[in-house]
């Protein structure tokens, strides 16, 4: 198969697909696998919704429902967040700085092509004697360790899934650093790619950092060390320093992208340049720097003194000021902006409200003496939850209305866009909001069955996530829709979008920026034109 | 690939194998770290040097109370011999743990000691302890296991009452090899 033309792509599954070194077709290999992860992590968490529907024993075994718990986050953490940001990295940054593609594009098609194997491994383990892991997601020894035959491959599935995130970071980096056309400077990116530079970096630090942690899991459980053993003079408190030295900058791994995707949406569509681009940068960087000296606020129970508590009780809280910078410089660019309610807006909208609650309720369990009472209560689980589905979930979801005209070729149906919109964002409310109140009265987490008085709660709370599960269906509708077919997309999706990706034709030709040279900064999202 | 990718290809994979290593790194850090501080409830073994410092005031009283736990699967009864003790900072005393083997078999147990309040495990010192070594107890074997021990006499003020605990972990189904090594047990301890 030859490039005839620049238009012509591979034919047949196995050149198109699978050997490809395309950036936008491994961009929609990655998103397509995060979809599907996200659908069978939220099946997991159906299930999970359904038992605790009522309280007793209804459905599932608890040794069961132990592994949902554990799957669905493994499973939306590594297979459903992390991949859609990665795979929204390679359509849009090599088309957002003027590049042809990525820079290690072999890479590229060998760490999307790793995912499916570690989530075969990983998913395997639910048919295996013993089931899957069911001792958290935080894989916590002794306990991950009594899992009977699902340990190594949960192991092995780790170290898969971090080869592969080490791998596109190392892509990221090597992209944003040499591929940028030549007048691009670092000041003019859009901020989606100066965010995802950031992550890149943290994911290089800290994603060997928990291959380590999950090696030592491994020997300790099958080769007779000690790290985590304290008969044979470990600590199992050690694996949670070390996990969660990673485990902390994870989490700002998830959010930055979507900070980077919100950045674009809303100067698009309040018609004003991105207020305070630079403070941007620095609080993304602030943010990263400070995401690595916090990790023990995760620990606060484990019994630390007086003198640790508060310093990771006072650095968790200085994280508030530069995410503080960023969500008013958001609100700044909509003031007097001639704002429209498309629906990638109305998804950032609702991303800037509700991940500022899940913040707040952050800011809340950084104060190391009343976190003794949040602590494993549904509080960490609905806060986690605020700023993962309606925070890292919506700014992703948001993306795919942005930029889904760039990739079909199509508009998507603005109506049901809406409807998509309001059925998420209310039922994801009625979802999460009432597990703070549990969490609160005490209900703890990662339980199937719970005290009578919690079941009001509880059922609202489930027939929200059965709502928002069906929202979610809803969305596979819209997007197959849109990508068979309707209003063609012009160049300029949205009229007066700023951004090199709007340059190009809809839907991007196959190759794009085949030139290397200087482009038009004017046309740059928001980066100072110097 | 142009000499500037290969270059970043490479710094950044220097950084992902340095993050391994520090990962692996941790694990003595936090050793020292917990050394220094008593977190995490870690005695010391005293020496010389230290019984030679001890300033004693006979007027001052600490209690010191006896804990014995065993790990789920270690089929032993392990209870101190009396409760508790009252001390005088800076002298040394012994006291008396007792531990049967309930199962059919012979097993090995180890015993890891720790004190609270953290504050005060730096300043709680054995010279002599069954946790030093591996234990073994044939079928039904009962046996008395005695710790020497010190609080030291810079013990701060304030500090009216210490838990010394001991768990009792199985060690027999490690491999031979490692029955061996239990004396090296103890240095970390």
């Amino acid at each position: 198969m030859g490039h005839d033309s620049h238009d012509h792509k591979p034919k047949g599954f196995v050149n198109r697909w699978l050997m490809t070194t395309n950036h936008k077709d491994i961009g929609t290999l990655y998103l397509v696998f995060a979809f599907a992860m996200f659908i069978t992590g939220g099946a997991m968490a159906m299930i999970i919704r359904l038992e605790l529907f009522q309280p007793g024993l209804q459905f599932v075994e608890p040794d069961f429902f132990n592994q949902m718990t554990t799957m669905h986050a493994l499973i939306m953490v590594f297979g459903a967040v992390m991949p859609a940001f990665v795979g929204l990295a390679n359509w849009m940054i090599p088309m957002m700085i003027g590049a042809p593609d990525m820079a290690l594009p072999r890479m590229n098609n060998w760490s999307f092509w790793i995912l499916p194997f570690a989530f075969a491994l990983l998913g395997s383990t639910l048919f295996m004697d013993g089931g899957a892991p069911a001792g958290g997601w935080t894989m916590y020894p002794p306990l991950v360790l009594q899992g009977g035959k699902n340990v190594a491959y949960l192991v092995f599935a780790v170290h898969l899934m971090g080869i592969s995130s080490i791998m596109g970071a190392i892509n990221v980096i090597a992209t944003i650093m040499n591929m940028r056309a030549p007048n691009v400077g670092y000041l003019n990116m859009p901020l989606f790619v100066w965010t995802w530079l950031i992550t890149a970096f943290l994911l290089i630090a800290v994603m060997p950092v928990l291959a380590g942690a999950v090696t030592m899991l491994l020997t300790d459980r099958y080769f007779g060390t000690s790290f985590f053993n304290a008969a044979g003079g470990g600590d199992p408190v050690l694996f949670q320093h070390i996990f969660w030295f990673f485990g902390h900058p994870e989490v700002y791994i998830m959010i930055l992208p979507s900070f980077g995707v919100v950045s674009e949406i809303i100067p698009t569509f309040a018609r004003k340049p991105l207020f305070g681009y630079v403070s941007m940068v620095y609080a993304t960087a602030g943010i990263a720097f400070l995401s690595f000296i916090v990790w023990a606020h995760h620990m606060f129970s484990v019994g630390m003194p007086l003198g640790g508590e508060l310093y990771f009780m006072y650095a968790t809280m200085m994280i508030a000021v530069p995410t503080g910078v960023k969500i008013f410089n958001w609100v700044a660019t909509m003031w007097k902006g001639a704002m429209t309610f498309e629906t990638p807006m109305l998804f950032s909208l609702a991303f800037v409200v509700l991940f500022t609650i899940g913040g707040f309720s952050g800011v809340m369990m950084a104060l190391a003496p009343v976190d003794l009472q949040y602590h494993d209560t549904y509080f960490i689980v609905a806060h986690f939850h605020y700023v993962l589905v309606p925070g890292a979930i919506f700014a992703i979801i948001a993306a795919a209305y942005y930029w889904l005209p760039k990739w079909s070729g199509h508009m998507y149906s603005e109506r049901l866009g809406k409807i998509h919109f309001w059925w998420s964002t209310i039922s994801v409310n009625v979802l999460f909001f009432p597990q703070h109140f549990l969490g609160l009265a005490g209900m703890p987490r990662r339980i199937p069955d719970y005290s009578t008085q919690f079941a009001e709660f509880n059922m609202m709370s489930s027939i929200g996530g059965f709502a928002f599960g069906l929202a979610q269906v809803f969305f596979i509708y819209i997007v197959v829709k849109t990508v068979r077919g309707g209003k063609k997309a012009e160049a300029n999706a949205w009229g007066d979008a700023k951004g090199l990706e709007w340059t190009v034709p809809s839907p991007a030709p196959h190759h794009t920026f085949d030139e290397f040279g200087p482009v038009d900064l004017k046309k740059m999202a928001h980066g100072e034109v110097h | 690939m142009d000499v500037n990718t290969k270059k970043t290809l490479k710094k950044c994979l220097m950084v992902v194998v340095l993050m391994g290593g520090f990962g692996y790194a941790l694990v003595p850090l936090y050793d020292v770290i917990c050394d220094i501080t008593g977190l995490n409830g870690k005695t010391g073994v005293a020496n010389e040097q230290i019984l030679a410092r001890q300033v004693v005031d006979e007027t001052r009283r600490v209690t010191v109370q006896f804990d014995g736990t065993v790990n789920s699967d270690l089929p032993w009864s392990f209870r101190p011999a009396k409760f508790s003790m009252e001390v005088i900072p800076g002298k040394m005393y012994t006291a008396e743990y007792i531990a049967q083997n309930v199962a059919s078999k012979e097993v090995i147990g180890q015993a890891v000691p720790s004190v609270a309040p953290n504050e005060a495990s730096i300043y709680f010192d054995k010279t002599e302890c069954f946790c030093f070594t591996q234990q073994l107890l044939k079928p039904g074997e009962s046996k008395n296991m005695p710790v020497t021990f010190i609080v030291r006499s810079d013990l701060p003020e304030g500090i009216d009452v210490l838990t010394l605990s001991y768990t009792f972990f199985n060690r027999s189904n490690m491999t031979a090899d490692e029955k061996t090594q239990g004396s090296d047990v103890h240095e970390k301890i």
